[in-house]
């Protein structure tokens, strides 16, 4: 099993729905988020092409925040999914240093937070909180290593990208272009 | 034209819009901690080499590094957010984390330096003893200084590798992290060590009232100095060669808001200038020999200030 996020950014309007959902879901702090709309525009005007996306941790697959942990409170759980323990966290900050992505934060607790693809719903066979709330419905969560899953039939059919496979992650959210 | 912006309203404390999560406790550990290598090195290699009775300051210079290390293992728990979880890093060793091998490390040399300044305490420092008069207040100190004394041998033989480990770990913690090209270089780490033993070599400089043995760590400074500038320039060719985001840090290095800190007062003021001053000393002209090494000293402190600071202001763009 492979968990990873599939995003259309053709279709994704920008809303911040999936920001707030995880907000709510996750209790996080306010001021801080675990997902994030990034707007990327490019080009020269009058040309110029914009970009919506969703972003969040990408569970990769070659993950640094788990490589450089000196205590194993950042670990790897089945279906690939990188999660803290908190009570094993010093707060040192290294995997805040690690990410290419700055999907890490430190909890007003001390303790290292980040997005979990909210592990605890999956348990329940329910899906992520920003997945579920989607109002365009421009994401999706599955099975990477079933190749009957949703998002493998997308990733085999559509054009996409992940964000900075040259930092060597192996970034597990994809995004369809 | 590119231009990336958070539209949620994305802007968390140390994170946003530059990353601020190591503050100056850490870069004054990575100086300490080099300065405590580079003593520990030189007192323990001339220990096994037979010629400690040669170089008095030495022994003097062994109250540095224990100082050193407990301000430095202070100031890193200072940073930390979730300190009263620091117990965690003994309850596990992670082969892949610098910081791992880092804690260990100095859960081993800490109580080492301790030791190390104890056993030549009373023969480096008689005036101390003579207010403090600690020997006659506890006996067993007695037996305890004759232990360290007789095994002072094996001090040193860990000492060595130990304090080698401890001046390229304090590199590696900051190369290791791809996500921070600047930082991401190999040379980062022989770097933090040769800047640490010349730190060392320095404060024994510094400490030394023997002007034969001022010479020979006037000699091993110069030459320090020496290997210092070449990986510099490596490093810089490293970014020259490197990738797009290699060189976007390397602008904060060469032309951007570091340079006037980095190339004035660590390579002018830090390397150069004192590696000219001693030259001529050891040509024989009068150059207070304080100089130099304060200079030096100095120099490593703002180099790790630097690296900290700008290193966590580069990173890769999408």
């Amino acid at each position: 099993m492979r968990y990873a996020m599939v995003i259309d950014t053709l279709k994704c309007v920008g809303c911040s729905d999936c920001v707030v959902a995880c907000q709510t879901e996750n209790n996080v702090p306010h001021g801080y988020c675990r997902d994030w709309i990034t707007e990327a525009v490019s080009g020269s005007y009058p040309n110029l092409e914009l970009e919506l996306r969703s972003e969040r941790c990408n569970h990769c697959a070659n993950p640094p925040c788990v490589r450089c942990c000196p205590t194993g409170a950042s670990h790897v759980v089945e279906g690939g999914i990188v999660l803290v323990t908190a009570d094993q966290c010093i707060g040192c900050g290294a995997c805040i240093e690690s990410c290419p992505y700055d999907a890490r934060y430190q909890h007003p607790d001390g303790y290292v937070d980040k997005c979990t693809f909210c592990h605890h719903r999956l348990e329940k066979g329910q899906q992520p909180a920003c997945v579920s709330v989607c109002p365009t419905k421009c994401m999706y969560f599955g099975d990477l290593d079933d190749p009957n899953s949703e998002i493998s039939q997308l990733l085999k059919n559509r054009k996409h990208k992940t964000l900075s496979p040259e930092a060597g992650t192996d970034p597990h959210v994809f995004y369809l272009i | 034209m590119e231009e990336e912006l958070f539209t949620s309203g994305r802007n968390i404390p140390n994170i946003d819009p530059s990353l601020q999560i190591w503050h100056w406790p850490i870069s004054l550990y990575l100086f300490l901690g080099g300065l405590a290598a580079g003593i520990l090195f030189f007192a323990a290699l001339f220990y096994l080499m037979g010629k400690e009775k040669q170089y008095p300051a030495l022994k003097a210079a062994a109250v540095i590094p224990p100082i050193a290390l407990s301000i430095g293992l202070l100031a890193l728990v200072y940073d930390l957010t979730h300190p009263l979880y620091t117990w965690r890093l003994y309850t596990t060793f992670r082969i892949e984390s610098p910081m791992s091998w880092g804690a260990w490390v100095l859960l081993i040399t800490t109580p080492l330096s301790f030791l190390w300044l104890f056993s030549y305490y009373r023969s480096a420092f008689p005036k101390w003893e003579s207010k403090l008069k600690l020997f006659k207040k506890f006996k067993f100190l007695e037996k305890f200084e004759k232990f360290l004394i007789a095994n002072r041998t094996y001090m040193a033989y860990a000492l060595v590798p130990l304090s080698i480990i401890l001046g390229v770990y304090t590199g590696i913690l900051l190369s290791a992290f791809n996500a921070r090209p600047l930082w991401n270089n190999a040379i980062l780490g022989p770097l933090f060590l040769t800047s640490g033993l010349s730190t060392g070599a320095a404060a024994i400089i510094l400490l030394s009232r023997n002007r034969e043995e001022r010479h020979l760590f006037s000699k091993i400074d110069l030459a320090l100095i020496v290997i210092e500038i070449a990986l510099i320039t490596h490093m810089i060719m490293g970014y020259y060669a490197g990738s797009q985001v290699q060189l976007e840090a390397m602008d904060l290095l060469v032309g951007g808001e570091f340079t006037l800190m980095f190339f004035g007062f660590v390579i002018l003021l830090g390397l150069l200038v004192p590696a000219i001053l001693e030259v001529i000393e050891l040509l024989g002209y009068k150059v207070p020999v304080a100089v130099p090494a304060i200079l030096v000293i100095i120099g490593g402190l703002i180099f790790r200030f630097i690296m900290v600071e700008a290193g966590q202001l580069t990173r890769y763009l999408y």
